[in-house]
This record gives structure tokens, sequence and C-alpha cells, in this order.
């Protein structure tokens, strides 16, 4: 699996990182980026959709 | 801090209530809605599940008229539409032409948040890198100190009035140590702000007076930075650079007055509804007696799903359509972002505080380019200040459910809270 955070609608509310840090990390304006390339590690599927579902922009999407 | 014996009344409310006419009784919400309707304060959310099936872009002619969505959809919608619908002028009712002055520089007074594009880019990328969760976090020990400090001050009472000798009480302070600017003007900030966004709404010349204390205050903090830098936030706005030049001193007096402006009253309406919601509601504040950080973690977002205090304005800066509603050139839109989150088209049970909802797309602190600023203070300010209170008063319910007061138009929460501990 894999997530995407788009960077032209992300305008960093920061529920994906604070919901799920081994996910995302936030730049210096707070706005997130996918850690590891958007690969998401074994286990965590779930925490992705979650980040996914509660982005109030629609950023993030996810890859199966 | 207002003692606690004498909590039950809100003189500079009532002064402002007692001076506006009487008003007319709704004949019709999607004609005529009233946002300072004392019920509608109480209970907007029926109001606002009635227009969504029957108007959901409502109209009234009250306070200079504006529009008002229900529909997430929709905000989602109209948020996006930069710059057509303005953010120049973001308060939900417009000041008279001859208050509305200019002060000259060209600057806006508020920005970002009175800002559209580009003015309103760089100045959000010159404050944002305060506000990120990593800068925040530093804040929470001071914030739990804070906390506690307030607690110790009325804890042996019995009770308390848990909006103003709380709720009101942290942001301020919070915003004061932020700045760098003296705690013991926390009474001062408490009342130019209601002057602002509260009392004045309904009455322009207050908020113009208020609007001037601010700015003057500002400037004289502003001009004591440049020659005395020191470490806060006022000198790292004054030392911040664009393109290579120093934000000018209107700029850096226009976002003081933002965090003053923005960041009080919204955080202690917040606050203060979660408070009200537990004291109100048994169950739910014997759930968060032993939450863990899971479950405090999605109750913090379902409160500010629920109680989700501010509504922005937007004025159309030309004639434009959309869903089926023509906005005139200068109509005022009000940015229903609490309507947005009780639509049950996007959250289940919409109705219900669900201290454990997992999938809350909630829109409390905007979307779009003008999203909050502050959000991540916010919810630090949030977070503590309720896992304090439930730590030192777990138990404690409404004193007198009658004597809760709300405040709203703007920004909703209770004003008048008291509530009995034990």
């Amino acid at each position: 699996m894999k997530i995407k955070v788009d960077a032209e609608k992300c305008e960093g509310h920061s529920r994906c990182y604070s919901l799920a840090p081994e996910l995302v990390d936030v730049d210096d304006l707070g706005n997130a980026f996918e850690l590891n390339g958007g690969e998401v590690p074994a286990g965590l599927e779930d925490k992705a959709r979650l980040i996914m579902d509660n982005c109030p922009e629609f950023a993030i999407t996810i890859e199966e | 801090m207002t003692d606690t014996t004498d909590t039950h009344s809100d003189p500079a409310a009532e002064a402002v209530a007692a001076s506006i006419p009487e008003r007319c009784p709704v004949s019709d919400l999607a004609t005529d809605y009233d946002m300072f309707d004392p019920e509608y304060l109480k209970d907007p959310f029926s109001a606002w599940a009635e227009l969504r099936d029957t108007c959901p872009i409502a109209h009234t002619e009250r306070y200079g008229g504006s529009w008002l969505p229900t529909k997430y959809d929709d905000l989602q919608a109209m948020a996006k539409m930069v710059p057509v619908l303005s953010s120049k002028s973001p308060l939900v009712i417009d000041m008279p032409q001859e208050l509305a002055k200019e002060d000259g520089s060209g600057y806006n007074a508020a920005a970002p948040i009175s800002a559209d594009p580009p003015e309103q880019n760089w100045t959000r990328r010159a404050l944002l890198p305060h506000f990120t969760p990593k800068t925040i976090a530093p804040q929470t020990e001071y914030t739990q100190q804070l906390c506690h400090n307030l607690i110790d001050g009325f804890i042996d009472k019995g009770g308390c009035d848990a909006a103003v000798d709380y709720a009101q009480q942290i942001p301020p302070r919070i915003i004061a140590h932020k700045l760098g600017v003296d705690a013991g003007m926390v009474d001062d900030f408490i009342e130019w702000v209601r002057g602002v966004l509260e009392l004045g709404l309904q009455q322009p010349e207050l908020r113009a007076k208020y609007r001037d204390i601010i700015r003057s205050f500002f400037a004289a903090e502003v001009a004591d930075r440049r020659a005395n830098p020191k470490d806060d936030l006022i000198t790292a706005l004054c030392q911040t650079e664009v393109d290579g030049e120093f934000l000018p001193d209107e700029v850096v007096i226009g976002m003081c007055n933002l965090q003053l402006v923005a960041g009080i009253d919204t955080t202690w309406s917040s606050i203060g509804s979660a408070l009200w919601h537990f004291a109100g509601h048994d169950d739910d504040r014997r759930r968060m007696v032993d939450a863990d950080d899971d479950l405090w973690g999605t109750a913090i977002e379902e409160l500010l799903r629920f109680y989700a205090p501010v509504t922005m304005a937007r004025n159309a800066a030309e004639d434009v359509e959309y869903g089926g509603v023509e906005f005139k050139m200068g109509d005022k839109i009000l940015m229903n972002f609490p309507g947005a989150n009780h639509d049950p088209d996007h959250f289940e049970d919409a109705h219900e505080v669900q201290l454990d909802r997992q999938r809350n797309r909630h829109v409390a602190f905007g979307i779009g380019i003008h999203r909050c600023a502050g959000s991540n203070l916010a919810r630090m300010e949030m977070d503590v200040a309720l896992r304090t209170w439930f730590e030192r008063i777990p138990e404690f319910t409404l004193t007198d459910p009658d004597a809760v007061t709300w405040a709203g138009g703007q920004v909703r929460g209770p004003r008048i809270l008291p509530v009995t501990f034990g």
C-alpha cells in the first residue's frame, strides 16, 4: 500500500501528522509530506486509511 | 480574575443588549434567519438541519444582509472560490463606511486572515512557521502549569464559572506569553477582544474603539521590539524577511492584532463548550475520567466538530453564481463551517456527540488557504485545558442550566457557565 499527500491540496491541518507520525511528517510551514516514499509499512494499513478519511482537504490518496 | 461568587451575570453583554432595539421574531428561517437570536445561539443545529432540507443557502436582510450556506459540500466549494469570494472583511457584519477607515499604509489590518492572494500568501508564509505542531509542542508545559494555577484558585470553593474563571483565562495568557507582552494585560485583552468580536459586532462605534485601542497597543509594542529585540514572537516577526526586506511595521501590527482577536475567544469558546457538554452529559463525562490518549484524541476532534465555534465571512468581489444563488458584488456570505460539521451526508449520526468517532473530516478550523493558522495551538490548549480539568475535577455538573448564556454570530460559545464540583 502507498499513500500520497497532494501538496497542492494540503493546507497544514496536521490531522494526519497527529494520527500517524509513522506515515507522514510536516515541513516548516506545517504542511504534510509522506515518509518512506509513501510506502505504508505492514500493519499500518488501517492508519493509512484513517488519515485519508480525516483529511479536511481530501489531500491524501491511497494506492492499494 | 472575576470572583467566583459573583459570576452569574455579564454586565458588559447586558449593557450592549439593552442598547439594541428589540428583535422581530423570525418569520421564515430561509429568508429571515437571525444569527443573534438567543434561541438560535442555544440550538443552531435544528435550524441548520431544517435549512439543509428546505433552502441550503439561506438569506437574511438582518444586520446588513447575509447568506448562510449549511451543507458541507457547499462550504468546501465556496472556501475555494478565491478571490471571487474575498476575505478582506471577514467579520459577519461590515463596519459602516465612515468607521471602516484605512490606515493609509496599503496593507491589511489583520493579514493573512483579512487578505486575499497575493498578500495573503506571503503574510501567511511568514506566520505559519510559528504555529506548526513542532513549534507549538514546547508550550505544552507552560499551558499545563497555567491550568493548574487557575484551578488552584477555585477548587476549594466547590464550584466556579467554567467560562469566566477557567476557559476565558487560558488563551489570553498563552497568547500574551507567545507574543511577549505583559501578562498583567489579560483582563484588558479579554475586554478588547469581546469589544471587537462579540459585543461590538452590533455596535460599530464600540468595535471601532477597541480596534483602535488594539492597534495603538501593538504599534507601541512593535516600536519597542525594533529598538529592544527580545526572545518573543513580536521580535521574531519584526526580524522576518520577505524578498530580502523586513516585514513592514503595519504588517507585524496586523499579525499581532490577528493573534489577539482570532486566538482568544475562539479557543475559550471551544474549551467552554466542551466543559458545558461534559457538565450536562454524565455518561460522556464519566467516560473521559479514565480516558487513554486515543480516546482523548478522538474526543477533542469530535468536540471541535460538534461545537465548532467560528463562522468567518466573505464578500462577493463581483456578481457570481453558485449553487443556483446569484451573489451580487458586495454580498456577505457567512462561512458556516459549524453547520457543515453537522451535515448528515458527511457524518454518520451527525446530531450525536460520539467521543470515539474515528472518521471525522470536520472543518472546524475552516478549509482552503484560510485554514486557521493557530489550529495547532488551539488544539494543544484545548487538550491540556480539558485533561488538566478532568485530572483535578473529574466530577462536575451544571449548577443551573438556565443560567448558561451563549454568545455567537462570529464565535459561538458559553459566556456564563456555573458548574458545581463533586
